[in-house]
């Protein structure tokens, strides 16, 4: 991959192609196993963040890196800040104000440099952190998906900025899922596949369908069991009805789900999914509208809802962060597998310690979780057993409705073909299974059908029929159904 | 065989161990100090203080568990004896006084748990905020000196010896009436934390409290309920330290009894950041401190020098354990 002095480079690809990772080498945040990297044709080590930037590369995150309870200046020049009387380090406001001033006017920023951070919008953040690069003598800039969180107007702001850089003579990496935004800012554009690089356009080249071309195009492998039966007039087990939820769209939003039915929900990241699944589950409030398990309405209507009552009504979550809410990491398997179930394995509010091991050790063996034994720490075992428990612990009554967020992320090859076997198995016995995945492989391979979200928004459907990768990746990018 | 002994490993596991032995190696200090140390008495007045410093650990350890903190239990324990004398004062018979100072220690833990869960404040502030009110309310209520049993009117002494003999000063078992109230309690709270579902979501909320949330536990209900049973507790100590006492010095009665019981709780294997402990090592914590007192006494050390004693042991706990739990 090359880059030239005062143009912009997007860099492509589908989540997890490997973007993200390369531009953390560049940053300085990972070291490379192998290879080089050449900057003005002389090969640098980049051991470190500071290194990288003393060589004038900047790296501006996804997530924003700023401290909000500070000052606009406080983080331009967190750790490094100019000092009056040497050793005393007396904080030297005046300089630090008057070369914000001058970072924020070449930003296009009007604001006081005592402005703290935590009352900007996120598009007045994005330019800060620019600006702080610029502080920095930055002669390389990564955005990594700058405008994920941005309105419009704050985008088309940045391109300005974007565009005026360039013309300064920075090189500029641009990080884009959103391809529409690569076809106007764009001088080249590098595709990524499987951590490669799968091929380069030139400006006059870059247009969606190529990219997504590039983006896509390979064979499904052959992990992918499927052996529930498809039947269009199964029962409907869960039914969304024009619900609205806290810090969620304006617009309402429907579907259904049958019974023995797996319905894949795709987008990229940012696009909402999470935040539905948090809905459903009783974790985000619902503002509007109703959700029914099984023809019973159960949450909705100023009803009372919760993750409790979820599951008491049969549906249940499967969390994308499962070290965080799917699994209490220092307790045992045995402890994690009992805890939804301990009403059941109860007699007089105590639990019953032969009915918990037989609960705990059933699921251990159904779900083949390899572990030295049941009172092993489940945070010593390997990610993809850790998410076996995560699953096996609404095993023990089959649920209705399971939601499984990212299922199989940060799983090995063994585990995930075990997860979606018993997917496959879980619809078989007439369950219905909601998977958000953003990894599209196992969307098209698993899914009956595909709902896309972009923006929130439930974008368009997608019938077993018509999935493909180009279609999923033209709606979940802004394409319009067709 | 397996299972036994990692269910042993469980109940065992370091942070116990570590207690057991700092409480072996200050009880044969005491008892190699001098030979009055080792009289019939002086195994009593720990037993006493035992009893009473174990039930306020018993109580703020349950809610260390669950990742919350009592600073008020000191507050409340002052409320409690000035409203056991002030209540019998005015024409509460003494047992209804007694209950009624228990279920106000109950009523403090329901606000406590109400303003953690329900408004979402950081209980270190809550429980600060009531270290001075209840304080505060105890003086209040004292307008003339200190309430002391004295001041109980005639027809109600006896029952007021009653309550001395049955849950403090009397031994109709062999060991102080206190002892055995405590070990009660004890068994009862270890029946709830180690082998209830309510012990389970504790040890899940303390450990984490969003992991928890996913599994479908009342949060708020297990939360209240540990403030419930620190300040109930609390209130059972003002009970108790009334009829230990005789008097009760609004300003200063039960002050720092809180730093006492969390120490106790921590040195015992609570961990502050939630999540971890046990009630055996709860009490064991609890010994430390009256060791540490009659150590003080027969050993010829200047009182003055106590504070820095518990604090040395403390640290040299918490040393120990740092090390303990990194070779694990």
């Amino acid at each position: 991959m090359r880059l030239q002095a005062g143009e912009v480079l997007a860099v492509v690809g589908e989540n997890g192609a490997g973007k993200s990772t390369l531009m953390k080498i560049l940053g300085g945040i990972y070291t490379p196993d192998a290879g080089e990297i050449l900057l003005d044709g002389r090969a640098v080590q980049l051991p470190n963040v500071t290194a990288a930037q003393r060589l004038g590369i900047s790296l501006i995150h996804q997530e924003l890196n700023l401290a909000e309870n500070l000052s606009i200046a406080a983080n331009i020049f967190l750790g490094r800040e100019r000092s009056r009387f040497g050793p005393i380090g007396l904080l030297d406001n005046r300089t630090m104000n008057r070369e914000t001033e001058r970072l924020l006017s070449r930003v296009g920023l009007t604001l006081s440099p005592n402005t703290l951070v935590g009352r900007l919008k996120p598009g007045q953040k994005q330019l800060v952190e620019i600006a702080r690069a610029l502080s920095l003598d930055a002669r390389i800039l990564i955005m990594d998906e700058p405008t994920s969180s941005l309105s419009q107007s704050e985008t088309d702001r940045l391109y300005e900025v974007v565009f005026d850089l360039k013309r300064a003579g920075v090189a500029v990496v641009y990080i884009s899922h959103r391809l529409f935004e690569v076809e106007r800012v764009a001088d080249r554009a590098v595709v990524l596949r499987d951590g490669r690089n799968a091929g380069e356009l030139a400006r006059h080249e870059i247009n969606h369908g190529v990219l997504v071309r590039l983006m896509v195009g390979r064979d499904l492998k052959q992990f992918y069991p499927r052996t529930h039966g498809t039947n269009s007039d199964a029962p409907i087990r869960l039914e969304v009805r024009e619900i609205r939820y806290q810090d969620g769209p304006d617009e309402p939003m429907s579907f259904q789900l049958r019974a023995g039915e797996i319905v894949g929900m795709a987008g990229l990241v940012g696009a909402g999914r999470t935040e539905l699944a948090e809905a459903l589950f009783g974790i985000r409030r619902l503002t509007a509208g109703q959700v029914l398990v099984d023809g019973e309405a159960v949450a909705g209507n100023g009803k009372a809802w919760s993750p409790a009552l979820a599951i008491a009504a049969g549906l249940v979550l499967i969390p994308e962060d499962r070290r965080l809410h799917g699994l209490v990491l220092q307790e045992s398997v045995a402890f994690n597998l009992s805890l939804p179930n301990l009403s059941a394995l109860a007699l007089g509010g105590l639990v019953q310690q032969g009915k918990e091991r037989h609960l705990a050790s059933g699921l251990v063996e159904r779900l083949r979780i390899r572990t030295p034994g049941l009172w092993q720490k489940v945070g010593l075992l390997s990610g993809g057993n850790q998410q076996k428990v995560v699953v096996g612990k609404w095993l023990a009554h089959t649920p209705r409705v399971l939601i499984f967020d990212e299922p199989t992320r940060g799983v090995d090859v063994g585990a995930k073909a075990e997860i979606y076997a018993l997917m496959d198995q879980l619809a078989g016995q007439g369950s219905a299974v909601l998977m958000i995945s953003s990894d599209l492989e196992e969307v098209l391979a698993m899914s009956d059908r595909v709902l896309v979200l972009h923006q929130g928004r439930l974008a368009g459907e997608l019938p077993r029929a018509r999935l493909t990768e180009e279609a999923v990746m033209h709606l979940a990018t802004g394409g319009t159904a067709d | 065989m397996n299972n036994l002994v990692s269910g042993l490993n469980r109940l065992a596991n370091y942070r116990t161990l570590g207690v057991i032995v700092m409480v072996a190696v200050l009880y044969a200090v005491l008892l190699t100090s001098d030979p009055k140390a080792r009289s019939w008495d002086n195994q009593m007045t720990i037993a006493n203080r035992l009893g009473f410093y174990g039930v306020l650990t018993l109580g703020v350890g349950v809610l260390i568990i669950s990742g919350g903190i009592d600073l008020s239990i000191g507050s409340v324990v002052a409320l409690g004896a000035v409203s056991f004398v002030m209540l019998a004062r005015n024409g509460y018979h003494p047992y209804l006084a007694g209950l009624l100072v228990v279920l106000m220690g109950s009523g403090i833990g329901v606000a406590n748990g109400l303003l953690v869960t329900k408004l979402r404040l950081q209980p270190f502030l809550v429980t600060l905020c009531g270290l001075f009110v209840f304080r505060g309310l105890a003086r209040w209520l004292s307008p003339q000196g200190s309430p002391g049993l004295g001041q109980v009117p005639s027809e109600f002494k006896p029952a007021v010896e009653n309550l001395r003999y049955w849950l403090f000063g009397g031994s109709p078992l062999g060991v102080p009436q206190v002892l055995v109230l405590l070990l009660a309690l004890a068994a009862v709270l270890g029946m709830l934390v180690h082998w209830s579902v309510f012990g389970r979501h504790l040890f899940a909320i303390g450990y984490n409290e969003q992991a928890a949330r996913y599994a479908g536990v009342a949060i708020d209900r297990c939360k209240i309920l540990a403030y419930v049973i620190c300040s109930t507790c609390a209130g059972l100590g003002g009970l108790l330290y009334i009829l230990d006492n005789q008097t009760a010095t609004p300003t200063s009665a039960g002050a720092l009894l809180e730093l006492y019981a969390i120490t106790g709780a921590v040195i015992g294997g609570c961990s502050l950041r939630g999540g971890e402990g046990s009630v055996l090592g709860m009490l064991l914590g609890a010994a430390l401190l009256p060791l540490i007192k009659q150590i003080i006494i027969f050993g010829g050390i200047s009182n003055d020098l106590e504070y820095v004693l518990i604090g040395l042991v403390l640290l040299a706990g918490t040393i120990v354990d740092q090390l303990l739990v990194k070779r694990n």
